[in-house]
């Protein structure tokens, strides 16, 4: 067992506690960034000048109109810019664009009195447009050859002679919708100017430092003038990684032009409108299985819609490629993937980041396979999981050793078994031969997701811990709290390491004048990174301490235990010394009681530029087993029943790693089935409009679509000896059980037709897409694209002059010496 | 300018100089109120939900908590009102059984759903009634329901009523992107009774506070709750551009979203004349202003078609504030309450300072948003004929069951006996500029036989009914087989002349 998992016998880690802000939450008292103005003096509030128009050059800006507002201070424009024009760390986002890249681009901002005022300012706004051709959706992009960034390429053994001597080949196309993140807090930031010129903003923002950055050289100041808070999120899901940069940097342009604080706060049109959402992606691919359903090849080109600018796509698309696989060896591969160009929102990160849009080509390529090869879907998957042969783990079409493969099918036997898989298989094909015009469908799907950031640089947190004379711990660490209980986690990783009860340990929200230079709280990888952090500071101070203790009891330093808030010498019933005597013995004799801890993730290394290497620590596993029921007049469903066993290492915190797969499951179930993202791609006056940009017509998930019986299980005996305190990373694996629901509405819409039905599914499968899906099924015409035969059609090739993305962060990479010598 | 304030939590506050068109959200959160925000602005997340003292839904002079949505109200509309918050509920250090429930469950992730479930959950908690499972709560349509039987014995348990009474519909107009729900219903089925010493629910058995009459200028805007509905008809008559209100379900949207700033607009919807609901032995009527929820409750079930209709209606936070004549006076060709009245042959009083008129709802309509209500006129009360239909149902078709905007509404309000179809009125929503009677469908039902033959026919003459549209909720082609399918769903779930609800065969 490494340093790092173990786990004394006494702990705070392990405990089903409720989230660290519950009964704030539950009261209205916890506080998120708008609350804050109430409490700030002679706040101007932001509102955009917001483009009708795909694609224009700006040909006239005229301003004055919205000074003669009553109530408008400031009307904000390039012009105004002190530093550099530049919302995004790829230098392709300008924060006042002079052409408009897609509908709804904010080409100004009015600052107002009111926030009516800069409403009416903004509207008094004058801009000239010349209008430009644009490109809306992911075809015309492929169909103009609009492409941004690299093309890399994942692949491994011999794809085209593997097709050749494959018994079965298919191939197909697949295009499916992004999502939007609909966090229940919009973005928002409040800035202010403090003393000597430093700026203050708080942001709702998962990556401080980033927007610290942004915010800097837009105003051309450096980054020790500038500090982000953020106290707290209402909702991120990757939403809030990369875009909030450009809106905290609006404010503190504001701020710093009239001196006053301004907050910016985007309504939820603004914000759908404006801001990045999951990929869409299209794909095209051929597959090669032998007689007994064993994948034998696969190629693919996938095509993400990126959106007008590159944002996160390529990392994106990079997680995506590496994720095709999921839990299945192929042993001759080849993805492709490119980055449309269109004109729409610049799409970014979003729970599982590319993972679920690799996986789910897979998961739509078996279950729509699985019919033609005469194969139930769940055996066809379970017969193509990796394993271990001849004590060798199966490796990764990118080079990394699949390392506790038998997990993949612990949890599909498990669920299997505690879903009663086999029986309600038996019960829902006898109610299926009953009821003409209603049809059940159980599908099971697995989970295989790569934990740590594919950019190895990102695999780097810090953390600050204080211990006060009175025995009282506060914790900062890089990480932000967005409702996936980090900071709850925490909380239990510093309890645990000093031996305290959980009450002696406070948290103070995350500012970059705290802990620097942090990367996002994305990727899953929060807990397991500032986990190992706030652990090394506090075993920094531990250390000092079990000094002090030691003398204190005549004993050797290495026997000294924290249990409980008490100093224990090991083998000694005699009393110890309680935390508070240390600590404050400690304080008199001039010991340090801070310290600042530092976590990388050993072991990491990939190349960009060949799609090689191992970039994950692990992978968490899980399988979800999923009953739906579809109503043949209307492809109305219900979601009957839902077991999932999960993996999570040694959970950190029961409660909160549940409600994460729970809310995973959610989530994701709701981008396949039900969110629905629809963009205005007629030739009409309103080309290139989100038409969905309100509650009221994107819907998410509400209580109705909640499963009716849900039952969640963490894989035991799953201990992690590559993360703190045995534990895995739970933020985004579980969204990908809701595969699971798609395939059980595609094996629910085939029972509509006769057995051996191969059923398309356009994603989402909204009640309409099953009901067209089930009516092919009854009148049993294939109209899908899956076509049989050798050697299929070959998807896309890459275009040989597309960059290489070579990050600056793998060219630095140089072999650093142990620099964190661990206790 | 005359207001008298609003008790807060049980402090009074003073609205003070606000523009009209200011929400109740703003205000609250002007007021430093940090649990109800702002997550859609329209109605649709309740994330800003908070409670209202109102009266009793049945109708004996106790008040009820009611929650609604604070982004889609005035706050103006809420002078002399009571309003209690996730804050006033209980503290940090002294939660609110609600609150207690949902934090220890893992309720809140998080946190910003969190206030706005608590006020939705908390209303139901305090609901007269709740704990005996027999009660007025509708029980939901779908496979095992055939919606005119809402009192099925032995379902007070199901899917979406908990042991303790709890309805999951109190929750239907509540979004939480966090958790997934589970932990939340969990939270609302594991609650008990309020305890006896429970300031909330005993002040329940006050009576509510009245209405008072409102006058709030701002520049030239006005906002003005008149004193009865003399005073409202000569306004009306005086000031062609007001803007009528009873639940701002609709008007809030408007104002939020689409920045619409009247310069007058008049609350209607305490006015008693407004608030009537009889069942007569020849017609049922329903004051237009009444909430949809008051009437759901108090016909308990009378009205199948209704009973069908209102938990598929939005949500219930929009319900405790929606009413029919707001639903009727904006005209909309996908609200749901048209289609069900259409099939019910209803008919509407339309009122104005030279009097009363009757108009059939049928004739109502005249084009997209287009009535022909005159600008001084308002809709007084909602009359439906008697006998009822035996046969009613009500098919939405949505992305999403609960609260979502149907692409297609059939409304079915048929009588079948001998086995023959004697009537048939057919209401249709979401498929022309209005609402519509699909006319040729029903000739082809009357007279025929009640069999799968005539169904089938009948299925293809209903789906050329209408003009659909392609939008982002539907394609046109989906919505004309919805209509198909709707008549051949109907045989299906009643293939029999229905008889256990005691209606003539």
């Amino acid at each position: 067992m490494s340093h790092l998992s173990q786990r004394p016998d006494v702990a705070e880690v392990g405990k089903a506690i409720p989230h660290e802000s519950a009964a704030l939450h539950v009261t209205g008292h916890a506080l998120y960034t708008d609350d804050l103005v109430f409490r700030t003096k002679d706040v101007l509030h932001a509102w955009p000048v917001q483009a009708s128009h795909p694609r224009a050059r700006i040909t006239g800006l005229d301003i004055e109109p919205a000074y003669a507002v009553a109530g408008v201070v400031r009307v904000l424009t390039a012009a105004d810019v002190p530093g550099t024009n530049d919302a995004g760390v790829k230098h392709d986002e300008p924060l006042f664009p002079d052409e408009v890249r897609f509908f709804g681009h904010a080409v100004c901002w009015v600052l107002g009195e009111t926030l009516e005022a800069a409403r009416l300012g903004a509207a008094a706004v004058k801009v000239d447009y010349e209008p430009l051709p644009s490109l809306i959706s992911v075809k015309e992009a492929i169909a103009a050859h609009a492409f941004q960034g690299a093309q890399p390429t994942v692949e491994r053994g011999d794809v085209t002679t593997a097709i050749d001597q494959s018994a079965h080949v298919f191939s197909g196309e697949f295009e499916f919708s992004g999502q939007e993140h609909f966090y229940l807090e919009t973005h928002c930031a409040l800035a202010h100017v403090d003393e000597g010129g430093q700026v203050f903003v708080q942001s709702s923002t998962q990556h401080p430092s980033e927007t610290q950055e942004i915010v800097a050289h837009v105003l051309g100041l450096h980054s020790h003038e500038v500090t982000v808070q953020c106290l707290r999120m209402g909702g991120g899901f990757g939403g809030k990684e990369m875009q909030p940069h450009g809106f905290a940097a609006i404010a503190a342009l504001g701020s710093v032009l009239t001196g006053r604080p301004v907050r910016l706060r985007l309504n939820r049109t603004q914000d759908l409108t404006m801001t990045g959402k999951r990929h869409g992606f299209h794909s095209q691919w051929r597959v090669g299985f032998d007689d007994d359903g064993m994948i034998q090849a696969l190629e693919a080109t996938l095509t993400a819609d990126g959106g007008w600018s590159l944002d996160l796509s390529e990392p994106v698309l990079a997680r995506a490629l590496c994720h095709i696989d999921n839990a299945y060896w192929i042993p001759n591969i080849r993805v492709t993937g490119r980055i449309a160009k269109t004109n729409k929102t610049s799409q970014t990160a979003f729970r599982g980041f590319g993972g679920p849009q690799g996986m789910i080509v897979i998961e739509d390529i078996l279950g729509r396979c699985a019919p033609q090869l005469g194969l139930e879907p769940a055996a066809l998957r379970r017969r193509n999981f990796y394993r271990s042969v001849d004590g060798q783990d199966q490796t990764t079409p990118y080079g990394q050793p699949v390392r506790h493969p038998e997990r993949i099918s612990a949890v599909w036997d498990e669920v299997h078994e505690s879903g009663e898989v086999a029986r309600r298989r038996e019960e829902i094909e006898r109610f299926n031969a009953e009821h003409p015009d209603t049809k059940r469908g159980l599908s099971v799907t697995p989970v295989k997701f790569g934990i740590s950031f594919n950019l190895t640089a990102f695999n780097q947190a810090g953390a600050l811990v204080h211990v006060y004379k009175d025995g009282s711990v506060l914790i900062n660490h890089g990480g932000t709290e967005m409702g996936q209980g980090l900071h709850t986690k925490m909380l239990q990783v510093a309890a645990t390491t000093l031996g305290v009860p959980l009450a002696k340990v406070r948290l103070a929200p995350t500012r970059t004048d705290k802990v620097p230079n942090t990367s996002a709280t994305a990727a899953s990888s929060g807990a397991d990174l500032n986990g190992g952090a706030v652990k090394n500071a506090c075993e920094q101070i531990r250390g000092r301490l079990e000094q002090v203790a030691a003398s204190g009891l005549g004993v050797a330093a290495a026997d000294i235990r924290f249990v409980d808030g008490e100093a224990q010498a090991l083998g000694r019933s005699a009393p110890g010394l309680s935390w508070g005597e240390v600590v404050r013995t400690a304080y008199f004799q001039r010991v340090q009681l801070s310290a600042a801890g530092y976590y990388r993730t050993e072991g990491l290394h990939w190349d960009s530029s060949v799609m090689h290497g191992s970039p994950f620590k692990y992978f968490a596993y899980g399988a979800a087993a999923t009953e739906v029921e579809v109503d043949g007049f209307t492809g109305a469903y219900t979601t009957r029943r839902v077991d999932i066993v999960h993996d999570v290492g040694d959970s950190l915190s029961p409660l909160i790693d549940i409600g994460q797969i729970e809310g995973g499951f959610v989530q994701g179930a709701g981008w396949l089935t039900l969110e629905d993202l629809r963009w205005d791609e007629s030739d009409g006056p309103m080309r290139g409009r989100l038409s969905t940009q309100a509650a009221s017509t994107y819907k998410l998930p509400s209580l109705s679509e909640m499963p009716l019986d849900f039952r969640v299980t963490l894989l035991e005996r799953a201990h992690e000896e590559g993360a703190v305190y045995g534990s895995k990373a739970v933020g985004e694996p579980p969204l990908m059980l809701a595969f699971s629901v798609r395939e059980a509405l595609r094996e629910a819409a085939a029972a509509f037709g006769p057995a051996g039905t191969s059923v398309d599914l356009a994603s989402p499968a909204t009640p309409e897409a099953v009901w067209w899906a089930l009516s092919e099924a009854r009148s049993s015409h294939d109209k899908g694209h899956l076509a049989e035969g050798k050697p299929g059609a070959r998807p896309d090739q890459p275009d040989p002059d597309a960059p290489v993305r070579v990050p600056e962060s793998e060219a630095a990479q140089v072999v650093v010496p142990q620099l964190l010598t661990e206790a | 300018m005359s207001t008298t304030g609003v008790s807060v939590n049980g402090k009074k506050a003073a609205l003070g100089a606000i523009p009209p068109h200011t929400t109740a959200l703003d205000w609250l959160r002007d007021l430093g109120m940090t649990g109800a925000k702002e997550g859609c602005a329209e109605g649709e997340c309740g994330a800003c939900a908070i409670m209202v003292a109102r009266p009793a839904t049945t109708g004996d002079p106790s008040t009820e908590w009611v929650a609604v949505n604070a982004c889609l109200i005035p706050a103006a509309g809420l002078d002399g009102q009571e309003v209690l918050t996730a804050e006033g509920l209980g503290t940090p250090t002294a939660l609110h059984p609600v609150q207690h429930e949902m934090a220890v469950r893992g309720g809140s992730q998080c946190g910003y759903c969190t206030p706005g479930f608590i006020c939705s959950m908390a209303a139901e908690y305090y609901r007269a009634g709740r704990c005996q499972p027999q009660s007025s709560a509708p029980r939901p349509s779908g496979p095992e329901h055939n919606g005119h039987d809402p009192n099925q014995p032995g379902a007070e348990a199901d899917a979406e009523h908990g042991p303790n009474g709890f309805d999951l519909h109190a929750m239907s107009g509540n979004l939480c992107r966090c958790t997934g729900y589970r932990p939340i219903k969990d939270a609302a089925f594991a609650l008990g009774e309020p305890s006896a010493d429970d300031a909330f629910a005993a002040r329940r058995h006050q009576p509510p506070p009245a209405p008072v009459p409102t006058r709030l200028s701002f520049g030239s805007a006005e906002f003005i709750r008149p004193a009865d509905l003399p005073s409202a008809l000569q306004l009306l008559a005086e000031r062609p551009d007001a803007v009528l209100v009873a639940g701002s379900t609709d008007w809030g949207v408007e104002v939020n979203i689409r920045g619409s700033r009247a310069s007058l607009v008049v609350a209607i919807d305490r006015l008693p004349e407004l608030r009537e609901l009889s069942a007569g032995a020849d017609e049922i009527r329903l004051g237009a202003a009444l909430t949809l929820t008051e009437i759901e409750r108090r016909l308990d079930g009378e009205v199948s078609l209704l009973a069908e209709m209102f938990p598929q209606f939005a949500s219930r936070l929009i319900r405790n504030g929606a009413t029919l004549g707001g639903n009727l006076g904006t005209g909309s060709p996908i609200g749901d309450a048209p289609p069900a009245l259409l099939a019910l042959e209803a008919q509407l009083v339309l009122a104005s300072v030279d009097g009363e008129r009757v108009v059939p709802l049928e004739d109502y309509f005249t084009g997209y948003r287009q009535s022909v209500r005159a600008a001084n006129e308002l809709i007084k009360e909602v009359r439906i004929p008697r006998p009822l239909a035996g046969l009613t149902a009500f098919h939405k078709i949505a992305k999403r069951r609960f609260d979502d905007i149907s692409s297609v509404a059939v409304a079915f309000a048929l009588d079948v006996s001998g086995g023959v179809v004697r009537r048939a009125c057919i209401g249709l929503g979401g498929v022309a500029a209005t609402p519509i009677r699909a006319r040729r469908a029903e000739a082809a039902l009357v007279g025929e036989p009640w069999s799968r033959e005539t169904a089938r026919a009948a299925a293809d003459v209903m789906a050329a009914e209408g003009t659909p549209l392609d939008d982002h909720r539907a394609s046109a082609d989906y919505r004309a087989a919805m209509l198909g399918q709707a008549v051949l769903k109907l045989f299906a779930e009643n293939p029999l002349t229905p008889s256990r609800n005691g209606v003539p065969a």
